[in-house]
C-alpha cells in the first residue's frame, strides 16, 4: 500500500515477493477492543520500520449482542520487510478471543497457519452463541491449522489482581495481554504502548497500571512458557524506505490534512458542512478539532443542508467542503447541480460504501463512479478525482481544492470505506514543497460590458468566471439556478443562451485535462501485451498482482487513474497502445464503460461486488487468463476473506469506545 | 457603529434592479417588493452588505429585483444556504425570501433548524396558501376543502400555521403582516432590528389561483373588526377600540371583551406564553393578530460558532508542517539496503 514511500528494489519488481511478510488478524467480540489492539500493534509495526497495510473490519452494530457471530470485530495487518500494498490475502496468524471470532474468521486462515485462542471464553454458553455444537478446541476440526490455546481471560485476571479492579474491568485488560504476547512474537518494544497507555489513562492511573501489567504479563508469558514450535519470536527486518520522517496515517486523517493544506494553499478559510454517515464521519471529527486553521465545521440537519451551507459559504468567500457516502451524495445531488450552475468552488468528498440504498454501510465498494461522473439532472459536468490509498488521499484533497478554486467548479473527490479506515506508513511531506494557489477575489476591476454593466459570468483563459464576494462595494449582482445570460448572468432562457452556457460549462471542465499530469504507467511499459487499468483503492492488489506476473515473465503493465473526469489527455493513445486492457473494479464495470465510451477501446471488466477488496491472487488469475486470450469476468464473494457483517448505521464509534479493555 | 454614519443615502429606487419584474399583474408580491425597497434605505445597511437568499416559487424570484447581492437557490434550501453565508461572513445582512410551500413543505426541515439555531437573519414567508408557480395545487397552509388541480374534490389535510410552527421551532421573533398594508415597513424594520432569526409571515394574495383567500380579514370593510395590530406596551384593542382581548383565567384561553374592560391585555412581546395564544387565536369572532407577536432576543448561532472558534483557537498557531507531522512518528535515517 505504501508504494509511494517504500522503495521497490529491481529484484523485487522482477522476483517473487520476499517471504518476510506476515499477515495477522486479531478477532474478538466488538467489546473486546480489537480495533484498539490492532491500532497499537500497527504503531509498533511502523516503529519497527516494517512496511504495512491494515484492514479494520467491524460490525455495523454499535453493540451487537456479546459473543454472537455478528458482533465479531476484526483487525487485519500485513507487515513485512518489503513493500506491502494490501492487507494480505490470507492471514498467517489468527488471534481469536472467543468462539464467535474463531467461527467467523478461521476459514480465512492459510492452511498450516497459527490459531491462538482464549480457551477461557470457550464455555458451553459462548459455544452455543457462536453456533458450535462441540468445542472446536477439543475436537479435530481445526486439524489443518496449528492450534495454541490458553486461558487468556484467567491469565489477565491474575496479572491485574493487585490493582483491585472489578471482574468486568479486569477482563477488559485482555486485549493488552494479547497485545503483549503479539509484541513478544514479533520482537517488538513495549515502550511506545506503555507511553500511550499512560497518556490514555492519565486521569485513571490505576487503569493505566493494570493495562500495563496485562501487557507485560502477555509478553512474559511468551518468554517463559514453552508453547511449542508454532509460537516463537520472529524478527521481521525493516523495509527499505526513503529517508525521512514517517508516521502512520488512515485515509480519513490524510484526507482531512489534505483539505486543510488545500485551503491554506488557496489562502482561504474552510467551511466544512457535513451530516454523520458511515464511513465518512471521521473526516468531520478530525476537522472539527482544527479551529486554529481557520476552519468552521457545521453539522447540518441533513445532507442537503450540509452541502447547501457549504455552497453558501463558498459564495461568501470561504472554501466550501462537504463530505458523505453514496446515499448522502444522492441527497446532495440537486445542490451539486446548483454549484455547477452558479459556478462556485466546492469540494464534495464521497467515501464510497457498498450500495445501492443503505447497502453495506461498513463494507467497501467503488460503485459510485457513475454517480460522480454522470449522476445529475441536465448536462452537469464536474471534475472527479479518486484517491488510491490512505496517504494518496492527502495529495488528492489538495488537488481537488486547487481545481475547485482555479476553475470555479464543484469537484468530486472519491475515496472508499477501505481507504478511510485503513492505515499505512506515510512519509511526512515537506509542505514548503507545495506550490500555493492563492485565490484572487474580484474587486473594483471586475469585468464589465461596454455599457458598464457588471459581467459576473465573464470568463478568463480557463473559462472560469470571477469570484465576487458579497460585501464587495459596487459589484452587487444576483446568481441562481436558472439559466442565464453568458456574460451578465441575468435570467435568460433563450435557446442561444442555454446552448452557449451548456457548451461553456462543458468546455471549462474538459479544459482541466490540460492542467493535470499525463497518465503514467506505474509498473511495466507502455505498449505491453496487457494493461491492468484501475482506479481508487484497488491500487494495492493490482500493483502486487502485476508485479508478481511480471516476475514470471508476463508482459503486463499497471495503469492507475487518479483523474476520473476529465481523463488525462494522453489516456486514449496510451490505452490503444496496449494489446489488451482489463479493468478490475469493485463494482459491476463502471470505469470500463467510461473508457469504452471515451476511447472505443475494448476494455474488459474484472468485477467484484462482495464488499471485500480484491485478493492479489484473483487479479493474478485474471491477468493470466487475459494473456491467454480468455476474458475475465465476475468474481464471487469469498467466504474465507473478510468477515461479513449486517447492515446498519455505524460511524465506527465502537472502535474508539472499545478502549483498552 | 462608525459604519452606519458612512452609509450613503439611498432611496427606494436605488434598491431596485434593471430587471423586468415577472410576477402576474396584481400579485401581492409587487406590494411586498415595494415595501421592502422602501424600507431598506432606513435600515442603515449598505447595499453591498445585504444578501437576499431565496428558494423556489413565485416569491423566490424576489432577489433578482433587489440591487443587493442575491442568491436564488433550490427548492426549500434557502435557510441552509443562508446559514453558510452568515457563518462565512457574519457582517452580511441576510434576508431569506420564501413561500408557504418552500418553507413549510419541501424546506420544512431547514426552516425549523434555522429558527432553533437562531441564525441572525430575516425570514419573510410569503403565505398565499397555494402553489402558484406550479399552477395552483394546494399548499401546506391551504384550508381543508381547498379545490385545486391536485385536489379536485377538496383537500382533506389540516394546514400548518406558519407562526405557530415558528414558535414551536424555538423562534425568538415572530411577526405578521399583510402584503398591501401600510404597516408592513414597520414590521420589516422591527424584524431587522431583532438580532437573531426574525420570522415574518406575510399574507400575500395570489390573484390567479387563490384570489381573496384572506379577504375575510383583509377586506377594507372588515379590516377594523378583524385585525388586531399589536403594539408593545399598548392595550390589545381592535374594532376602533371598541373591543379588546383578555385572558380567561379559568380556561387559559383568550376571549373578546369590551374595549373599556380593565381586563384587556397589554401587549408584551417578550411574553412567550402570550405569543402562543396569539398565534393560535381562533376565528369565530376573534380578529387576526398582526404586527410583532413575539420579540425576545437570544444569543445567535453565528456568534456562538465564532466565539467558540475564537476561544478554541486562542493561543494556538496554525502550523501546517507541525500538523502533518503530528502523532507518533519515526525517522528513517537512510536506505537500509543501500549499504
Amino acid at each position: 500500500m505504501a508504494a509511494a514511500t517504500h522503495l521497490l528494489t529491481p529484484e523485487e519488481s522482477h522476483a517473487e515477493p520476499h517471504q518476510e511478510a506476515v499477515v495477522v488478524r486479531f478477532a474478538g467480540d466488538s467489546g473486546d477492543g480489537m480495533q484498539l489492539t490492532g491500532g497499537q500493534f500497527t504503531l509498533s509495526t511502523a516503529l519497527a520500520g516494517n512496511d504495512l497495510a491494515t484492514f479494520p473490519d467491524f460490525p455495523a452494530e454499535i453493540r451487537a449482542p456479546q459473543g454472537t457471530t455478528f458482533g465479531v470485530s476484526a483487525f487485519q495487518i500485513n507487515f513485512g520487510s518489503t513493500a506491502i500494498e494490501t492487507a494480505g490475502d490470507q492471514p498467517d496468524v489468527l488471534i481469536a478471543m472467543n468462539p464467535a471470532a474463531l467461527k467467523v474468521n478461521v476459514a480465512a486462515l492459510r492452511e498450516g497457519g497459527l490459531i491462538i485462542a482464549d480457551e477461557g471464553e470457550f464455555s458451553q454458553r459462548n459455544l452455543a452463541k457462536a453456533g458450535y455444537d462441540a468445542n472446536p478446541l477439543e475436537d479435530e476440526s481445526l486439524a489443518k491449522w496449528q492450534l495454541v490455546k490458553f486461558n487468556i481471560s484467567q491469565l489477565t485476571m491474575d496479572a491485574v489482581k493487585p490493582f483491585g479492579l472489578g471482574n468486568k474491568e479486569a477482563l477488559r485488560c485482555k486485549n493488552m495481554w494479547t497485545l503483549g504476547l503479539a509484541l513478544w512474537m514479533f520482537d517488538r518494544s513495549r515502550e511506545p504502548i506503555v507511553d500511550w497507555l499512560k497518556t490514555k489513562f492519565a486521569k485513571a492511573p490505576q487503569l493505566a497500571e493494570a493495562n500495563i501489567a496485562a501487557l507485560n504479563a502477555g509478553h512474559a508469558y511468551g518468554e517463559t512458557v514453552e508453547m511449542g514450535a508454532a509460537v516463537k519470536p520472529r524478527h521481521i527486518a525493516a523495509a527499505p524506505a526513503e529517508p525521512g520522517l514517517y508516521r502512520t496515517v488512515t485515509g480519513a486523517e490524510a484526507l482531512g490534512l489534505g483539505l486543510v493544506a488545500g485551503a491554506q494553499l488557496a489562502h482561504l478559510p474552510m467551511f466544512f458542512g457535513s451530516y454523520p454517515i458511515t464511513p465518512a464521519s471521521p473526516l468531520l471529527h478530525h476537522l472539527s478539532r482544527l479551529k486554529e486553521y481557520d476552519i468552521t465545521t457545521f453539522q447540518a440537519e441533513d445532507e442537503i443542508a450540509a452541502i447547501c451551507a457549504a455552497l453558501g459559504a463558498s459564495y461568501a468567500g470561504s472554501l466550501g467542503v462537504t463530505s458523505s457516502s453514496g446515499p448522502g451524495i444522492a441527497l446532495k445531488t440537486e445542490a451539486i447541480g446548483l454549484a455547477v450552475m452558479t459556478e462556485l468552488p466546492l469540494v464534495i468528498v464521497n467515501s464510497q460504501r457498498g450500495g445501492p440504498s443503505t447497502g453495506l454501510p461498513t463494507k467497501t465498494e467503488q460503485s459510485d463512479l457513475y454517480q460522480a461522473v454522470y449522476g445529475r439532472n441536465g448536462d452537469a459536468p464536474l471534475p472527479v478525482i479518486a484517491a488510491r490509498s490512505p496517504s494518496d488521499a492527502f495529495d488528492c484533497a489538495i488537488e481537488a481544492c486547487r481545481i475547485a478554486t482555479r476553475y470555479m467548479t464543484p469537484v468530486m473527490l472519491l475515496t472508499d470505506g477501505y481507504i478511510a479506515n485503513a492505515a499505512e506508513p506515510w512519509r511526512v511531506p515537506d509542505m514548503s514543497g507545495y506550490e500555493a494557489f492563492p485565490v484572487t477575489f474580484a474587486n473594483g476591476e471586475a469585468p464589465r460590458a461596454d455599457d458598464g454593466k457588471l459581467l459576473p459570468y465573464a470568463r478568463d483563459e480557463r473559462l472560469a468566471r470571477p469570484w465576487i464576494k458579497p460585501g464587495t462595494p459596487g459589484l452587487t449582482h444576483r446568481i441562481g439556478g436558472i439559466e442565464k445570460n453568458p456574460g451578465t448572468g441575468d435570467l435568460d432562457y433563450s435557446p442561444g443562451a442555454h446552448a452557449e452556457m451548456t457548451r461553456l460549462r462543458h468546455q471549462k471542465v474538459l479544459g482541466i485535462s490540460a492542467d493535470i499530469p499525463d497518465q503514467d504507467v506505474c509498473l511495466g511499459e507502455p505498449g505491453a501485451a496487457l494493461a491492468v487499468v484501475g482506479w481508487g483503492s484497488t491500487f494495492g492488489p493490482i500493483h502486487q498482482a502485476v508485479r508478481r506476473m511480471r516476475a514470471r515473465g508476463a508482459d503486463v503493465a499497471h495503469v492507475h487513474i487518479r483523474h476520473i473526469w476529465p481523463l488525462p489527455a494522453n489516456l486514449g493513445e496510451l490505452l490503444h497502445g496496449f494489446g489488451r486492457v482489463i479493468v478490475p473494479e469493485m463494482n459491476a464495470g463502471q470505469l470500463k464503460t467510461v473508457l469504452r465510451d471515451q476511447y472505443l477501446v475494448d476494455a474488459r471488466s474484472l468485477t467484484k461486488v462482495s464488499g471485500q477488496p480484491f485478493r492479489i491472487a484473483e487479479i493474478e488469475g485474471a491477468i493470466a487468463e487475459a494473456l491467454e486470450g480468455t476474458a475475465p469476468g465476475n468474481l464471487r464473494s469469498d467466504s474465507t476473506q473478510l468477515p461479513e457483517g449486517d447492515s446498519g448505521h455505524d460511524d465506527g464509534s465502537n472502535v474508539r469506545e472499545g478502549l483498552a479493555r | 457603529m462608525n459604519e452606519l454614519t458612512q452609509i450613503e443615502k439611498t432611496t427606494a429606487k436605488d434598491w431596485a434592479t434593471d430587471q423586468e419584474v415577472r410576477w402576474c399583474p396584481g400579485c401581492g408580491d409587487y406590494a411586498v417588493l415595494k415595501a421592502v425597497q422602501r424600507t431598506m434605505p432606513d435600515l442603515g445597511v449598505a447595499r453591498e452588505k445585504t444578501v437576499f437568499v431565496s428558494g423556489i416559487g413565485c416569491s423566490s424570484r424576489f432577489p433578482y429585483y433587489m440591487e443587493t447581492y442575491g442568491f436564488h437557490t433550490i427548492h426549500g434550501r434557502a435557510p441552509a444556504v443562508a446559514t453558510g453565508i452568515k457563518l462565512a461572513n457574519p457582517e452580511l445582512d441576510v434576508w431569506i425570501i420564501t413561500g408557504d410551500g418552500d418553507a413549510l413543505s419541501i424546506g420544512g426541515n431547514h426552516t425549523m433548524h434555522v429558527l432553533r439555531r437562531n441564525l441572525d437573519c430575516q425570514i419573510l414567508l410569503f403565505n398565499n396558501e397555494i402553489y402558484g408557480l406550479t399552477k395552483g395545487q394546494y399548499s401546506p397552509t391551504s384550508r381543508p376543502g381547498t379545490r385545486s388541480p391536485s385536489t379536485p374534490f377538496g383537500s382533506v389535510d389540516r394546514p400548518a400555521r406558519p407562526c405557530a410552527f415558528a414558535l414551536g421551532a424555538g423562534a425568538r421573533f415572530v411577526a405578521r403582516g399583510i402584503d398591501v398594508n401600510k404597516n408592513l415597513p414597520d414590521v420589516l424594520k422591527a424584524a431587522h432590528a431583532h438580532r437573531g432569526a426574525a420570522f415574518v409571515e406575510i399574507f400575500q394574495n395570489c390573484v390567479v389561483y387563490n384570489d381573496d383567500v384572506f379577504a375575510p380579514f383583509t377586506a377594507r370593510e372588515v379590516a377594523s373588526e378583524m385585525q388586531l395590530w399589536l403594539k408593545p406596551g399598548e392595550k390589545m384593542l381592535f374594532a376602533d377600540g371598541t373591543k379588546g382581548i383578555a385572558l380567561d383565567h379559568d380556561t387559559l384561553s383568550l376571549r373578546v371583551v369590551a374595549g373599556d374592560d380593565p381586563a384587556v391585555l397589554t401587549h408584551d412581546p417578550a411574553n412567550r406564553m402570550l405569543a402562543h395564544l396569539l398565534v393560535e387565536m381562533p376565528g369565530q369572532g376573534f380578529p387576526v393578530a398582526l404586527g410583532v407577536l413575539y420579540d425576545d432576543p437570544a444569543p445567535t448561532f453565528e456568534a456562538a460558532v465564532l466565539e467558540q472558534n475564537h476561544t478554541v483557537a486562542a493561543g494556538k498557531k496554525a502550523d501546517l508542517q507541525a500538523l502533518v507531522s503530528k502523532g507518533q512518528s519515526w525517522m528513517v535515517e537512510k536506505e537500509p539496503r543501500a549499504e
